[in-house]
C-alpha cells in the first residue's frame, strides 16, 4: 500500500504557472485525491487541450495526451473506445473546454463517455494575458473587451445539466475538503461527470479573487436532491451567491463506450482483440 | 456498336426511381453468367428527382474504365437523352417510356402499362431489367434467382408480381433481340466466378478491416461516408468501435487518442471535412501518433459538386497542417487497390508513425467492377506496439528515428504525449538547440525509412517509349485503356500509386522520355507539379478535365492522338 508521505503521482516538476496561481491548489487537491483513491497508475491517463491549466497533467506522474487546444474531450472518447479499463481524467481551463472545445464539450455530455472532466474555471485568459473566456462576467474590461464584456457569460452547470450530463457539480478552491470529495465522487461516477472549480488567476483577474469566491459561493443546501433535475437547473441559475457541490446527477445512464457492440459483454481493449483470416473471409465471401 | 467483346448498357432515372435496384441486379446476374462487369455512376446532389445515370459495361475481359459511348439506354424518365447529348450515338440502342424518349428515336416500351397489368406501376423497374436480360441473352432463371435475392425479406406478393413483371420484360427483350439482329459477342469467361464483385468502397472498407482497423470515425460527407457505413454494417460482425462525431475536427482527435491508448482506427471524409481536421493532422505529425485518413475527393473549392469526381486535392493532403513533418499519401488506382493499400495504410502507420493518407474520388469508390479475390488469407496486421516500463521514453531518440510506441495500460512506463516540443518523456521544452532541434530531426529522419517502403510505379506500353503518359490514382483504368486502344509504338503510361513520398524511380522514368504527358482529372496538373519540383523534369503537356465526371476512353483516345 502507497504511503501518503511519497504519492506516487507526483513528479516533482517545475511548474510554469505564476507564483500564487489557483493551479497549484488544484494540483495539490487533485495528488491527493489520486493518492488517496489508490489508482493503478499503470490504468490511468490525463487528457488536456492547452492552455495554462492544461499544462496540469505534464506535473503529474501519470500518462497523458496532452493535444489541441479545445479537442481534450474527443482524444479522451477515443481513448475510452479504444480501451474501456483505463480511467480517463480530462483536466482544463474554461477558455479551452467552454469556447474552443463548446461543441465538443455539447456533444460529449450526450454521448457520456466515462469520463472525468476538471475545468479550472478562472473566468479569464491567462496564457494569452488576460482576454475574456466564455465564463467572464458581462461588464468586465480587458485588454481586448475594453468596453466590457457584452457577450452573455456560459453556464457550464446549467448548460450540462440542459444536456442531461450524468454528473455535475461545482467546487472552488477555497474549500479543499468539499473539492477533494467531490473530485472522488466524480471519478468514481461510471459516465460522464463535470467538475467546474472556482480557481483564482492572480495575474489577470482581479474581480474573482480567491477572497470573492468566498464571499460569493456556498454549499449546495442538505435538502438539495441531485436527481431531481429541475431542481438542478434551478440550482444552476443561482449566482448570488454561486452553488458549491453536486447538483445533479443521472444513474444508470448508458456510457459511450458500453454502448459499442463489441463492450457489452467484453471490455478485453482494442489492441487485445484481432480479426482472424476466417472472419475476414466470411466478409469477402459475399461479394463473390 | 462499341465492341466486339462486350457492351456498354446506360441506366438513366430520377433519384429514388429504381436506377440503383437495376443496376445492382443486371451486375449480379451478369457477373453469374461469366461476365466481367464495370460500373460506375453519376448523380445530382439530392434525395429525390434530378437525373442519375449509371454506366454498367459487361465484357468479356476485366476492364475497370469510364467510356462515353452507349449500346444500350435504359431511359425511366424524360430529360435522359436530351442530357446524355452526344453520348447517344446512331449506335445507341434506346428503351423507355414512349414519354420519356425526349421525342428521339427509341423503342418505346409500355414498362408502366405492363406493371400496372401486374398490379403496380412500381413493377415497371422489373419490367425494364427484364427487358435488359433478354436483349442481352442472359439467362432467364438465373434473372429470376438474382432478383428473387435482391427482393429476399420483402413480401411474397411483391417478390412474385416483380419476378412476373421481370419475365414479362425479358419476353419483350428477347423478340427485340432476335428483330433488330443485336449480337454483342459477349462470351462468358471462365475464370469469372473465382472473381470477387464489389466497389471502391467496399474494398476500402474490407481492406482497412484485413489491415486491423477496429475503429472508425467520421461526419457524414459525400463521398466518403460510404466507407463509414459499409463500416458500420461490418460492425455487426467484427469487434469495430463506430461513432458519428460532432464535426470533423472531433474526428481526427478522436482517432488519435484511439490510435493513442492501442487502437487502429481510420477517419474517412471529403475534401471540405478534411480541410477541417488540418490542424489534427499537424497534431498525428507532432506527437507521432499514427491515423489512417480517407480522403474521397469531390470538385472544390468550398462546397463545389457535392456528388462528382475530382483529383484536387493532392496539394490539400500534400501540405495540410502546419508545421513540418512526414507523412504518407497513397492513391489506389483500381478497386484491387483499394483493397491493398487500406489494408497496408495501417501497417506503414503503425510502423513509422506517421499519417497515411488513401486518396481516393467519387468516381472510384462509387465504382463497381469484377476483380480478383484477395485470398486465402486475406489479414495482415503487423501490430508494433510495445510493452512500456519505468522510465519509459515516448520519444526516445534512436537511428531511424522511430521510437518503440507503448500505450497505456501496458507495462509500467508513463506514455506522455504532447502537441508542444517535447523531450524524450514527452514533457513540454522550451530547450531549443538541445531539444527542439533534435526532437525535429527526428521525426524527419523517418522520412528515409518510408522511402524505401514505397510503392514502385508501374510501366505499361512500348518499354522503349519516347513519349510517356504519367498519371495517378483513379486515372489508371481509362489511360491504360486508352493507350491499348491507341497503340502507338513508342509510347507508355507510368502509374503513380504512391505519390508521397515519391519513389526515387520516378525520375529514371521521366529521364527516359522525350515528351511527358501528364493526365489529371483537375485543373492545374498538381501532380504534373510534384513531378517537376520534385524531379526537375518539364512537363508541358497535360491533358485535364474538371468539370466534375471523370475521364472516358474515348475522349482520352481522342486527346492524347491529338497530342501525338
Amino acid at each position: 500500500m502507497k504511503e501518503q508521505t511519497a504519492n506516487e503521482f507526483d513528479n516533482r516538476p517545475e511548474m510554469a504557472w505564476c507564483p500564487g496561481c489557483g493551479n497549484y491548489a488544484i494540483r495539490n487537491l487533485m495528488l491527493q485525491v489520486l493518492g488517496e483513491m489508490r489508482l493503478e497508475r499503470e490504468n490511468l491517463v490525463f487528457v488536456s487541450g492547452i492552455g495554462q491549466a492544461a499544462k496540469a497533467p505534464q506535473y503529474y506522474n501519470v500518462s497523458y495526451f496532452n493535444g489541441l487546444h479545445g479537442r481534450a474531450l474527443p482524444a479522451a472518447t477515443g481513448i475510452k473506445a479504444a480501451n474501456p479499463r483505463l480511467t480517463v481524467v480530462v483536466e482544463s481551463g474554461d477558455g479551452d473546454m467552454y469556447g474552443e472545445g463548446g461543441n465538443h464539450f455539447l456533444h460529449a455530455i450526450r454521448r457520456n463517455p466515462d469520463l472525468t472532466v476538471i475545468v479550472h474555471n478562472n473566468m479569464v485568459y491567462g496564457l494569452t494575458k488576460g482576454q475574456a473566456s466564455p465564463t467572464t462576467p458581462l461588464g468586465t474590461v480587458t485588454p481586448a473587451q475594453v468596453h466590457g464584456v457584452a457577450a452573455a457569460p456560459l453556464n457550464p452547470l446549467a448548460l450540462a445539466i440542459s444536456l442531461d450530463a450524468s454528473f455535475v457539480a461545482r467546487v472552488s478552491v477555497h474549500r479543499p475538503e468539499v473539492m477533494k470529495a467531490i473530485v472522488r465522487q466524480a471519478i468514481e461516477h461510471r459516465g460522464f461527470s463535470l467538475v467546474d472549480v472556482f480557481q483564482s488567476c492572480v495575474t489577470f483577474n482581479k474581480v474573482n479573487t480567491l477572497r470573492w469566491f468566498t464571499d460569493n459561493t456556498s454549499e449546495v443546501p442538505p435538502g438539495h436532491d441531485p436527481s431531481d433535475r429541475q431542481a438542478a437547473f434551478a440550482m444552476a441559475l443561482r449566482e448570488d451567491p454561486w452553488p458549491i457541490g453536486v447538483l445533479y446527477r443521472h444513474h444508470g445512464r448508458q456510457t459511450f463506450e458500453k454502448g459499442q457492440k463489441m463492450y457489452h459483454a467484453d471490455d478485453t481493449p482494442l489492441f487485445r482483440r484481432r480479426i482472424d483470416d476466417a472472419a475476414m473471409r466470411t466478409l469477402i465471401g459475399r461479394y463473390r | 456498336m462499341n465492341n466486339q467483346r462486350g457492351c456498354t448498357v446506360v441506366l438513366g432515372g430520377e433519384a429514388g426511381q429504381g436506377v440503383q435496384y437495376i443496376e445492382s441486379v443486371l451486375v449480379r446476374v451478369a457477373k453469374e453468367s461469366g461476365f466481367h462487369v464495370f460500373a460506375d455512376k453519376e448523380y445530382m446532389s439530392r434525395i429525390r428527382g434530378g437525373i442519375n445515370t449509371t454506366v454498367i459495361r459487361i465484357h468479356s475481359e476485366r476492364l475497370q474504365a469510364h467510356v462515353e459511348g452507349i449500346d444500350v439506354l435504359v431511359v425511366l424518365n424524360r430529360g435522359v437523352v436530351s442530357r446524355l447529348g452526344g453520348r447517344v450515338g446512331t449506335g445507341t440502342l434506346i428503351i423507355g417510356e414512349e414519354s420519356s424518349l425526349d421525342g428521339g428515336e427509341g423503342v418505346a416500351v409500355p414498362f408502366a402499362a405492363i406493371a400496372l397489368e401486374i398490379g403496380r406501376k412500381i413493377y415497371a423497374n422489373s419490367v425494364a431489367l427484364g427487358t435488359v436480360c433478354g436483349l442481352l441473352g442472359i439467362d432467364r432463371d438465373r434473372m429470376a434467382d438474382q432478383v428473387g435475392r435482391q427482393l429476399s425479406g420483402k413480401d411474397d406478393e411483391v417478390v412474385r408480381a416483380n419476378l412476373l413483371a421481370a419475365t414479362r420484360g425479358y419476353d419483350l427483350g428477347v423478340d427485340l433481340r432476335r428483330d433488330k439482329g443485336i449480337d454483342f459477342g459477349l462470351k462468358p469467361a471462365a475464370d469469372v466466378a473465382e472473381h470477387l464483385l464489389l466497389s471502391g468502397t467496399e474494398a476500402l472498407a474490407l481492406g482497412a478491416l484485413a489491415g486491423g482497423c477496429n475503429a472508425v470515425f467520421a461526419y457524414p460527407m459525400t463521398p466518403g461516408t460510404g466507407v463509414f457505413t459499409q463500416l458500420a454494417q461490418f460492425s455487426r460482425e467484427v469487434d469495430l468501435v463506430v461513432e458519428q462525431v460532432e464535426d470533423e475536427i472531433g474526428v481526427i482527435n478522436m482517432a488519435l487518442g484511439a490510435w493513442y491508448a492501442g487502437g487502429r482506427a481510420l477517419v474517412t471524409t471529403s475534401g471540405g471535412g478534411f480541410a477541417l481536421m488540418t490542424e489534427g493532422v499537424s497534431l498525428a505529425g507532432m506527437i507521432e501518433t499514427p491515423v489512417v485518413i480517407h480522403l474521397g475527393q469531390r470538385p472544390g473549392p468550398a462546397t463545389g459538386l457535392p456528388t462528382r469526381t475530382e483529383q484536387g486535392d493532392l496539394n490539400l493532403a500534400l501540405y495540410a497542417g502546419h508545421g513540418e513533418f512526414p507523412r504518407i499519401i497513397l492513391a489506389p488506382g483500381t478497386i484491387e487497390q483499394c483493397f491493398s493499400f487500406a489494408r497496408k495504410a495501417f501497417n506503414l502507420a503503425d510502423a513509422f508513425q506517421v499519417p497515411v493518407f488513401l486518396l481516393t474520388d467519387q468516381y472510384l469508390v462509387d465504382s463497381i467492377a469484377t476483380i480478383p479475390d484477395f485470398g486465402g488469407n486475406p489479414v495482415e496486421i503487423d501490430q508494433r506496439v510495445v510493452e512500456t516500463g519505468e522510465g519509459y521514453r515516448r520519444y526516445r531518440l534512436t537511428a531511424d528515428g522511430i521510437s518503440p510506441r507503448g500505450i497505456p495500460g501496458y507495462g509500467s512506463g508513463s506514455v506522455c504525449v504532447d502537441s508542444d516540443e517535447h523531450d524524450e518523456w514527452g514533457r513540454i521544452t522550451e530547450d531549443l538547440d538541445g531539444v527542439r532541434v533534435p526532437m525535429a530531426d527526428k521525426r524527419l529522419r523517418k522520412l528515409d525509412g518510408l522511402r524505401r517502403e514505397v510503392l514502385d510505379p508501374e510501366l505499361t506500353g512500348d518499354p522503349d517509349y519516347s513519349t510517356l503518359i504519367v498519371g495517378w490514382g483513379s486515372t489508371c483504368g481509362v489511360i491504360r485503356e486508352a493507350l491499348a486502344a491507341l497503340a502507338v509504338p513508342g509510347l507508355a503510361f507510368l502509374f503513380c500509386p504512391q505519390v508521397w513520398p515519391l519513389p526515387e524511380t520516378v525520375a529514371g522514368h521521366l529521364a527516359r522520355a522525350r515528351r511527358i504527358i501528364a493526365v489529371e482529372n483537375n485543373q492545374a496538373g498538381q501532380f504534373a507539379d510534384l513531378l517537376q519540383r520534385e524531379t526537375g523534369a518539364w512537363i508541358a503537356t497535360r491533358i485535364l478535365k474538371y468539370n466534375g465526371m471523370p475521364f472516358a476512353v474515348e475522349e482520352l483516345v481522342a486527346r492524347i492522338g491529338g497530342e501525338l
